[in-house]
């Protein structure tokens, strides 16, 4: 015999199991994260019982650190632009095609996704190599006898962050550009408008949700991107993920490497609700 | 010269033929209709004229300049789509300013002439609204004024009132209309209403399968179709199958008709068609007899389905203020001379 549950606590059993699971998987892990950050460090002795900001301290006046994050945001900026610039026209070429074509290209787009990120990165490590492909063609194009490698460089990192990360970019900006009523092109056309000024004035505007939330995710998973960084950046170019990750297992220091992940995690969030705020006040009277 | 010509206008989708053999000629000021059903190719011809949609064969001229070829952009015509097709991003000034900023008209100047527009279609109020706060009549407004205000040689209606509610449409209809008029504008109207069509057009293209059915003013297709589609789709009307048998006469399942035989061979068979208002509906036992099976209360009139030796009939009478008859009651049909019209062949 079931018992039977009332109809007001059923959102409740019903959001229940979702809300445990991360709660226990994601609440509870970043809730231990922040308190070992408050703790202090010994070499000898290992973890103190005390409370304290001092590594906040250490992280925030240790240039080494602000060298770190000022690289990881930066990188995260320039990867967003770069795959804004390919992604927006990439998805409008897309939206473009015969529906035959566009599942076909969807499939190129997205088909990567189903590759692990360590698997395309380590792809690109053979790339960047100084004995790697770009190297030999380096050569075999007379550029000189010295080894081309991108390895451990700002600029090999951006290239395959961008590569992993183009498709969120597409999917978002496809979605918005699907949205829009053809016919609102075809007036722009009527009213006297180049093609180019109606791609100009009135698609792109309408794309404009679909960018921004795309240079969301972009931005987010680039500041907090681990294996790309750690297997082309390695430990001559850090970014805070990898850091942290330095903290943890090489230094075993973890109240410090718990303090940078904390650090990493707000200045995330920072930027993300201030951006969505900016945007929500420049477009919500425009889109429902 | 007529102001814009249609000269044997085809269109093909594959083997599909949308637009067949289409030939027109539009006076200047002059408000035509083209009315179908859909897939009537009605839209696409709107879309060649448009310069949407090429033309697989044929011409059209406006003006006297030859503009089969002309890009849409360079064409200069007004367009209301049947989604009004507004640009979300901006405001109904903006909207309508839009065409204007196009042809290179100063920021005042375009401000002031799109506020003017937008006062004659009554939305003097609205000007900096977005798309999205307004209502479906209001955005109807502006893309009505967006068309407009760039004083068009040809207006081009692309369903316009289908996505508005019934008395939202009816009072549209009359004011477009008057605009219309006022302003003098051609215009074409595609829909697939024939209430809309026969309110607002000086004529009226019927349309079916790709190709025309009949061109006429709007009293002349409802008085005198010339096909069976026609004189069924325009309006309601009775088709009653039968066969000539002699001068004058049509024998209906053993009902002599008398009509206007004149066109037609003896014995040949032929469709009638009466209008079920042109009835007169009455106790008085003479002309065709037969037992109501329904009644239907529409306010303004009567609607009854009757039942006689010619076949299911619909009649329609006018609410004189008394009790109409009920089902089950038996009355008698006359119409005067003239009320029906012979077609050709079977149905």
């Amino acid at each position: 015999m079931m018992a039977s549950i009332q109809p007001r606590k059923v959102p409740y059993f019903l959001t229940g199991p979702g809300v445990i699971f991360f709660a226990a998987l994601l609440g509870a892990p970043m809730v231990m994260t922040l308190l070992l950050s408050l703790h202090s460090y010994d070499f000898n002795t290992g973890i103190q019982p005390d409370w304290t900001l001092a590594n906040y301290v250490e992280v925030l006046g240790d240039s080494y650190f602000q060298k770190i994050f000022g690289r990881t945001f930066g990188l995260a900026l320039l990867v967003t632009v770069i795959c804004v610039l390919i992604g927006v026209p990439e998805a409008y070429v897309l939206s473009r095609l015969s529906s035959r074509w566009r599942s076909v290209f969807l499939l190129v787009v997205l088909g990567p996704l189903l590759i692990s990120v360590v698997v395309r990165t380590l792809g690109w490590a053979l790339f960047f190599g100084g004995n790697g492909v770009l190297t030999m063609t380096a050569q075999a194009l007379g550029f000189g006898d010295e080894p081309v490698s991108l390895m451990f460089t700002f600029t090999g990192m951006t290239i395959a962050l961008v590569h992993v990360l183009v498709p969120f970019m597409v999917i978002s900006v496809w979605a918005s550009l699907q949205k829009i009523d053809p016919q609102s092109e075809d007036a722009g056309l009527s009213l006297g408008a180049s093609k180019m000024t109606v791609l100009r004035r009135i698609t792109l505007p309408q794309a404009m949700p679909g960018i921004l939330s795309g240079s969301i995710i972009v931005f987010a998973l680039t500041a907090s991107a681990f294996a790309t960084p750690a297997i082309i950046g390695g430990r001559r170019m850090k970014v805070v993920a990898t850091a942290a990750y330095d903290e943890y297992l090489s230094t075993l220091n973890w109240p410090l490497g718990a303090t940078i992940a904390i650090l990493l995690l707000l200045a995330n969030i920072g930027i993300i609700v201030s951006y969505n705020k900016l945007i929500e006040r420049r477009f919500a009277k425009v889109f429902e | 010269m007529s102001f814009l010509i249609f000269e044997t206008l085809n269109k093909k989708f594959g083997d599909f033929v949308a637009v067949r053999d289409m030939s027109l000629s539009v006076e200047r000021g002059e408000f035509i209709s083209l009315l179908g059903p859909s897939g009537c190719g009605k839209t696409t011809t709107l879309q060649m004229v448009a310069g949407l949609l090429p033309p697989t064969s044929g011409r059209i001229v406006l003006d006297g300049k030859d503009i089969t070829k002309t890009p849409p952009n360079q064409r200069g015509l007004g367009i209301v789509f049947q989604s009004y097709a507004l640009f979300p991003h901006m405001t109904a000034t903006d909207n309508v300013a839009f065409g204007l900023e196009m042809r290179g008209v100063g920021k005042a100047e375009r401000t002031d002439r799109a506020r003017g527009a937008l006062d004659q279609v009554k939305l003097g109020q609205f000007v900096d609204r977005y798309p999205k706060d307004m209502s479906g009549g209001q955005r109807q407004r502006v893309a009505l004024a967006r068309a407009l205000v760039i004083e068009p040689p040809v207006l081009l209606l692309d369903e316009p009132l289908s996505n508005l509610d019934a008395k939202l449409r009816e009072e549209m209809r009359i004011e477009l209309r008057l605009l219309q008029q006022d302003i003098g504008v051609t215009t074409i109207l595609v829909t697939h209403d024939q209430e809309e069509a026969l309110s607002m057009s000086d004529r009226i293209v019927v349309m079916q399968q790709g190709d025309v059915a009949q061109i006429a003013a709007p009293l002349d297709l409802y008085e005198r179709p010339t096909n069976t589609f026609v004189s069924d789709f325009v309006g309601k009307t009775n088709l009653i199958q039968g066969q000539i048998t002699g001068d004058n006469e049509v024998n209906v399942d053993g009902t002599r008709v008398s009509v206007d035989t004149l066109a037609h061979t003896h014995g040949s068979s032929v469709t009638l068609s009466i209008r079920p208002e042109k009835f007169q509906m009455s106790d008085d036992p003479s002309g065709h007899e037969v037992r109501v099976e329904a009644a239907i209360f529409l306010g303004a009139s009567w609607l009854y389905r009757v039942k006689g030796s010619m076949g299911d009939l619909f009649v329609t009478q006018p609410n004189t203020g008394s009790a109409g008859y009920a089902k089950g009651d038996v009355a008698w049909l006359g119409w005067p001379e003239g009320a029906l019209t012979l077609f050709k062949g079977a149905q």
